[in-house]
């Protein structure tokens, strides 16, 4: 075994000590999860990984594409009748893998720098994870031509519907004050928010 | 025997809807894709049934979409959530209004895992005070807006100037029907009817003279996904679970779908087009899609409100057959105006599908 157990790691965070606690292979959550349907992801096969608790084992799993799969829609959460929860198993995966830098070890786990510099920018900086001046139409053609022409036009637009953008106050997509933005950044530097965004960063850019 | 059975099961998921008095959070998709819905919402709210709408201009977002895509530490959302909570407190409110699925289900999880692990209550606790030097009370009541409009459908019924039926022989408007995953398979005790017999827009469409359509993968998730979307490599994922949903419904041939999630909307709009352009496929009528509406402009639609005040000019898939078959009074040349009056053009018309 190098250095750390990843199990114990593993074993700090609620979500994973609530998410598992006696599966017995049933695989429901495998039958319910979109997931499973459309890649190789099992989250019967993982909770049966997991519990073999051996180091090696874990370090390939933290290393693969395999948990950056889930979509976190917690279908699993609803039908397991042990009451288990491999979507929040995922998230501590998730965050081990995050934490110890080897998420940058596949391709889909590399992915989380673009996630960082999307979603994690946008909260910092609007104090929403989505705003319409970042949905550029380029990178989402999927969106289709009213989704351009909206964004084209997006102060009018949004105006004629009653929203409050680019203006401080009540309403939809106001712009938040000062104050506030500044609130939500010391939560992110006091609480490890801003440590593990620096984390993402360093470990894929190193 | 049966029946008591049902009826005791379907107590089980009567949820606790505060009645007035609600510090709403609103929802960054929402306010993105729908604006409309938002300002629709809290027009009946307040103008149509005089209920009393915090709006505070100093709430953020909830942070869940970086958190289910793994950017924001449990402490994180945590602490975040506390100052929603606080900001609650200071205002003197107690009822917690909330306008996004996701966010419903981040707000369930977290009071919770509070109160099920109470040392991290006490942590959130002394990380808020540190942060912003707030304290915050636990809302007595917790809510998605779509409970508040399940709540109140037969009052906004009984203001109707419109019923959910073909104008032409006044028979029900057959409509699927999406609950987003967040919303009850998280804690079903937490929404209408449950993960199991969900009747929260079920009960709207009803209400309102619909017919709603049963189809097999109703409860099959949109697709959504978070890093499966926004990772533009991953979006076979949503589209892929988007598809399967729209092949289930179609063969019922629904005049119209209506979700309960801003996400699940979106997505079910915009993957017809996406389809209709890879496969030169639709799946409605006359090589038409199948509009899409949040029951926030289905509600909206009853009470006989502008379309284009709605947001239905928002949507891919046009919603205007829809509005024909209802008989609805609208302008068709206002839909593409400004507040002002100034035109500001017109999206371009893709070769399949949408408009």
């Amino acid at each position: 075994m190098s250095g750390m157990d990843y199990y114990e790691q593993l074993e700090q965070d609620i979500r994973f000590t609530d998410g598992l606690s006696a599966c017995m292979s049933c695989g429901i959550c495998t039958s319910v999860c979109p997931a499973a349907e459309f890649s190789d992801y099992e989250p019967r096969k993982l909770m049966i990984r997991i519990q073999k608790r051996n180091h090696e084992e874990l370090e390939r799993l933290l290393k693969s594409d395999l948990i950056w799969k889930c979509g976190q829609c917690m279908s699993c959460k609803t039908r397991c009748p042990r009451g288990n929860t491999p979507g929040m198993v995922i998230q501590a995966l998730r965050k081990v893998s995050q934490e110890t830098g080897l998420f940058v070890h596949s391709e889909k786990g590399r992915q989380q720098l673009t996630v960082k510099r999307a979603i994690g920018d946008n909260l910092l900086t609007f104090g929403y994870c989505v705003h319409p001046d970042k949905l550029l139409p380029e990178s989402h053609p999927e969106q289709g031509p009213v989704w351009e022409w909206i964004y084209e036009n997006r102060k009018d637009v949004y105006e004629r519907l009653g929203a409050n953008i680019y203006r401080e106050g009540e309403g939809a997509l106001r712009d938040i004050d000062s104050e506030s933005m500044e609130e939500l950044k010391s939560i992110f530097r006091v609480t490890g928010g801003e440590l593990l965004m620096q984390k993402i960063e360093y470990h894929s850019t190193e | 025997m049966e029946q008591t059975n049902r009826t005791g099961t379907w107590r089980t998921y009567q949820e606790n809807i505060a009645d007035d008095h609600y510090y709403y959070v609103r929802s960054c998709i929402r306010q993105t894709f729908f604006p409309g819905s938002e300002a629709a919402l809290l027009n009946i709210l307040r103008n149509e049934l005089g209920k009393d709408v915090m709006d505070d201009p100093r709430h953020t977002s909830c942070s869940g979409i970086g958190y289910h895509s793994d950017i924001v530490p449990l402490p994180t959302i945590m602490t975040v959530v506390a100052r929603q909570f606080a900001l609650m407190t200071e205002t003197g409110y107690r009822n917690f209004l909330v306008s996004c699925v996701t966010s419903f289900g981040i707000y369930n999880e977290i009071l919770h895992l509070w109160e099920h692990h109470p040392e991290t209550l006490e942590k959130t606790r002394d990380f808020l005070w540190k942060a912003t030097k707030r304290e915050f009370t636990i809302p007595e009541n917790v809510v998605h807006t779509s409970d508040i409009v399940h709540k109140f459908r037969k009052e906004i019924f009984s203001r109707s100037k419109y019923s959910l039926v073909h104008q032409s022989d006044k028979m029900p408007l057959r409509i699927a029907e999406h609950v987003g995953c967040h919303y009850a398979k998280i804690f079903p005790d937490k929404g209408v009817g449950g993960a199991e017999f969900p009747r929260v827009l079920t009960d709207m469409i009803e209400c309102w003279g619909g017919e709603v359509v049963d189809y097999p993968e109703r409860r099959h998730c949109c697709g959504f996904g978070f890093r499966q979307y926004i990772i533009r490599e991953n979006r076979g994922y949503p589209l892929a679970n988007t598809r399967k949903k729209m092949e289930s419904l179609a063969p019922y041939q629904p005049d119209m779908i209506v979700a309960n999630c801003p996400g699940c909307s979106m997505f079910m709009d915009k993957w017809q087009y996406t389809i209709g352009e890879m496969e030169g496929r639709t799946f409605g009528p006359e090589g038409r899609g199948i509009p899409v509406l949040t029951y926030e402009e289905l509600a909206g639609l009853v009470l006989g409100y502008d379309p284009w005040d709605l947001g239905l000019q928002m949507h891919q898939v046009d919603a205007e057959p829809l509005l024909m078959k209802m008989g609805y009074d609208y302008s068709p040349s206002r839909k593409y105006l400004s507040a002002e009056g100034k035109y500001l053009g017109k999206p371009m018309v893709p070769d399949y599908c949408c408009l």
